[in-house]
């Protein structure tokens, strides 16, 4: 089981597009990652899911993943929470 | 035997076509216990699902650019793991998968609204999906825009703006609604595509898929089966128009060379170089809502600046007229006003807000005064919903305060437009909004379909409130610009101008007609037609007026 956990970048929190990106970086790879914010967990790979999690800037949240050649995915979805995607 | 309907034309133009109807809305799935194991709800709803995403999926690609990354979020909806889960529950506690799917859709649509901003106007989108897979389990065509591969007369009970951000316009010839005023959503997206509308034709509906429709803006008659006769003559004046409109370029003007210039309504810098295209004399109303919509806190002073300047940089020796962030009852930000108001549209809205949030209003000031400093169009600032002449001084000093020469107001609300003179004593210019104006007078919201019929910038008393600014610019010699719907409206625009208007706004596409429109008429005649409609008893008797005598010159 792989674990990270990140503080939100992006300015206007994990909505719209940022979301998408995220969102999609999950789905495209096929691997079950659970995304959690304050003990609430959701599947990571859904958008609808993801922004009922209400995550804003500076938020704390945690990836979880079951699968065992998880670490370069969760790597790479950390990589993309921790970066001000709105700034692109 | 051709028969005919009418309604209100918007616009002139005129276009012949074969009827496509928007098919209405689904009614709500019934909460009835299904006939079929959880299991085989299942199956349908899945294969619906998957289905309508490779729908809607095949639209995008089709339909490319922005759209494209639209209908893409719409597949993805539709696709979505919690979503499934979520109708997977409700199918297992026996709800038919038509019932399972609107319920689990309205539930996330609930929460998107709750949210507000950027995802509350998501909503709608899965609105949609949710309408189309509940389509595709009945069998039934689905609703929305129809999207056929061939040219069309669109004919609806009204159109959303949901609607029309998937309308192929290329493919419409003409919009025919049996609802909706000329202020409807449908007749400002035709005025600023250029589309040939006819909207309140009662019986509308009463035409059928296929039928071949004359659709004539400048009478406001839809000509039923035409004669082959009438179809010539309609195509005939069609091309007649179209050549007059491609030969008005250059700046705008009356026939007695009477200067009017015609600027472009701007919402962000990408629209720039379109509106100079289509031959704008600079940006008489530039939006700066889209910078702080989507945000819980109002952007930087840098951040904002970059902005200003690569619009300002667009229109290098140019005017460009900047209005301050105008939070209004149709488009609250949280960050300016949250606290929940019975009547928005008069509460603390325009300046109002930016006043009880001053900091922001410095720093959207400073910016732009810093991305003047460093370029070379000519900036004007104006405040929205000024209703006073106190607010007037305040917002003309602080403006001036920060550096910008040149600073004015927004005559929006009725009390402006009385005490004009007054206004105008300290604003370096007046810019009428047409839209507010009306809905303040009028005492009728702006977005509320059963007063519609009251929305309408032709009425005498809007009129005369317009020609009380008029009077004042030109007592003053300040200039009067009109950035509403009004301005893209041909024939009322060269009424306006016999107002006393100096320039006109309005969005890029309606400057070509509303340039050939006053290249038809002196000064004379445009002050004349003003005083047809002024002594009028209703929009409709000073349309008819000024449509009369327009004709005879």
């Amino acid at each position: 089981m792989a674990e990270r956990t990140v503080e939100l970048a992006s300015k206007h929190g994990l909505h719209a597009r940022p979301a998408t990106l995220f969102t999609q970086t999950v789905a495209k790879s096929g691997l079950p990652v659970q995304i959690s914010k304050n003990g609430k967990a959701v599947n990571a790979a859904s958008i609808l899911g993801v922004i009922s999690l209400g995550i804003e800037h500076g938020d704390t949240v945690t990836l979880v993943s079951e699968a065992p050649d998880s670490d370069g995915l969760l790597d790479e979805l950390a990589t993309l929470l921790s970066t001000d995607l709105d700034a692109e | 035997m051709s028969s005919s309907l009418t309604g209100t034309g918007i616009g002139r133009g005129i276009a012949v076509g074969g009827v496509l109807r928007m098919p209405d809305p689904l009614p709500e799935p019934d909460d009835t216990a299904s006939a079929l194991t959880p299991d085989a709800e299942k199956e349908r709803a899945r294969a619906s699902l998957a289905a309508t995403a490779a729908i809607i999926r095949h639209r995008g690609e089709r339909a490319g650019g922005s759209a494209k990354d639209v209908l893409e979020a719409q597949a993805f909806m539709a696709e979505d793991p919690t979503l499934i889960d979520d109708i997977g529950t409700r199918l297992d506690s026996g709800k038919t998968a038509e019932r399972a799917v609107f319920e689990a859709f309205a539930s996330f649509r609930d929460l998107l609204v709750s949210m507000g901003g950027y995802m509350g106007e998501r909503a709608t989108d899965l609105d949609d999906v949710s309408q189309r897979v509940v389509a595709h389990l009945r069998g039934v065509p689905a609703p929305g825009v129809p999207d056929p591969e061939h040219p069309f007369v669109l004919v609806a009970r009204d159109l959303a703006p949901a609607d029309t951000a998937l309308l192929d316009l290329s493919k419409v010839l003409a919009l025919v609604t049996s609802d909706g005023g000329p202020t409807s959503h449908t007749a400002i997206l035709a005025r600023e595509k250029s589309i040939v509308a006819v909207v309140g034709v009662t019986d509308a509906l009463t035409l059928a898929d296929g039928t071949e429709i004359v659709v004539d803006a400048a009478t406001g008659t839809v000509t039923v089966a035409p004669s082959s006769e009438e179809r010539t003559a309609a195509e005939a004046k069609a091309a007649e128009i179209k050549a007059a409109r491609s030969s008005a370029t250059g700046p705008g003007a009356l026939a007695d060379g009477t200067l009017v210039p015609l600027l472009a309504n701007l919402g962000s810098a990408d629209g720039a170089a379109d509106a100079l295209e289509k031959g704008a004399e600079g940006v008489g109303l530039f939006r700066t809502e889209f910078l702080f919509l989507d945000s819980s806190s109002a952007p930087t002073v840098e951040e904002q600046k970059a902005q200003y300047k690569r619009l300002l940089e667009a229109f290098a020796g140019k005017k460009v007229v900047v209005r301050a962030l105008d939070a209004g009852a149709d488009k609250p930000l949280s960050f300016l006003n949250d606290a929940p108001e019975e009547n928005p549209a008069l509460g603390l809205r325009g300046l109002r807000a930016l006043r009880a949030n001053e900091p922001i209003l410095r720093d959207q000031l400073a910016a732009l005064a810093a991305a003047e400093a460093e370029t070379d169009a000519d900036v004007w600032v104006m405040a929205p919903m000024v209703s006073t002449v106190e607010e007037t001084r305040y917002f003309t000093a602080l403006a001036r305060e920060v550096g910008l020469k040149t600073a004015g107001v927004m005559v929006e609300v009725p009390s402006s437009a009385l005490l004009a003179d007054r206004i105008l004593a300290d604003a370096d210019f007046a810019s009428i909004g047409t839209n507010d104006l009306t809905q303040y007078t009028l005492a009728a919201d702006r977005l509320l379909g059963s007063v519609a019929s009251f929305q309408d910038p032709w009425h005498p008393a809007v009129l005369k409130l317009v020609g009380e600014v008029g009077k004042a610019g030109r007592a003053t010699g300040k200039p009067v610009g009109i950035c509403g719907e009004a301005a893209a409206d041909p024939l009322l625009a060269v009424v306006l101008v016999g107002l006393g208007a100096t320039t006109l706004s309005m969005s890029p596409s309606a400057l070509a007609d509303v340039r050939a429109e006053l290249a038809r008429f002196t000064l004379d005649e445009a002050q004349h037609f003003a005083e047809l409609a002024l002594s009028a008893n209703s929009a409709v008797e000073a349309r008819g007026a000024v449509t009369t005598a327009a004709a005879s010159q």
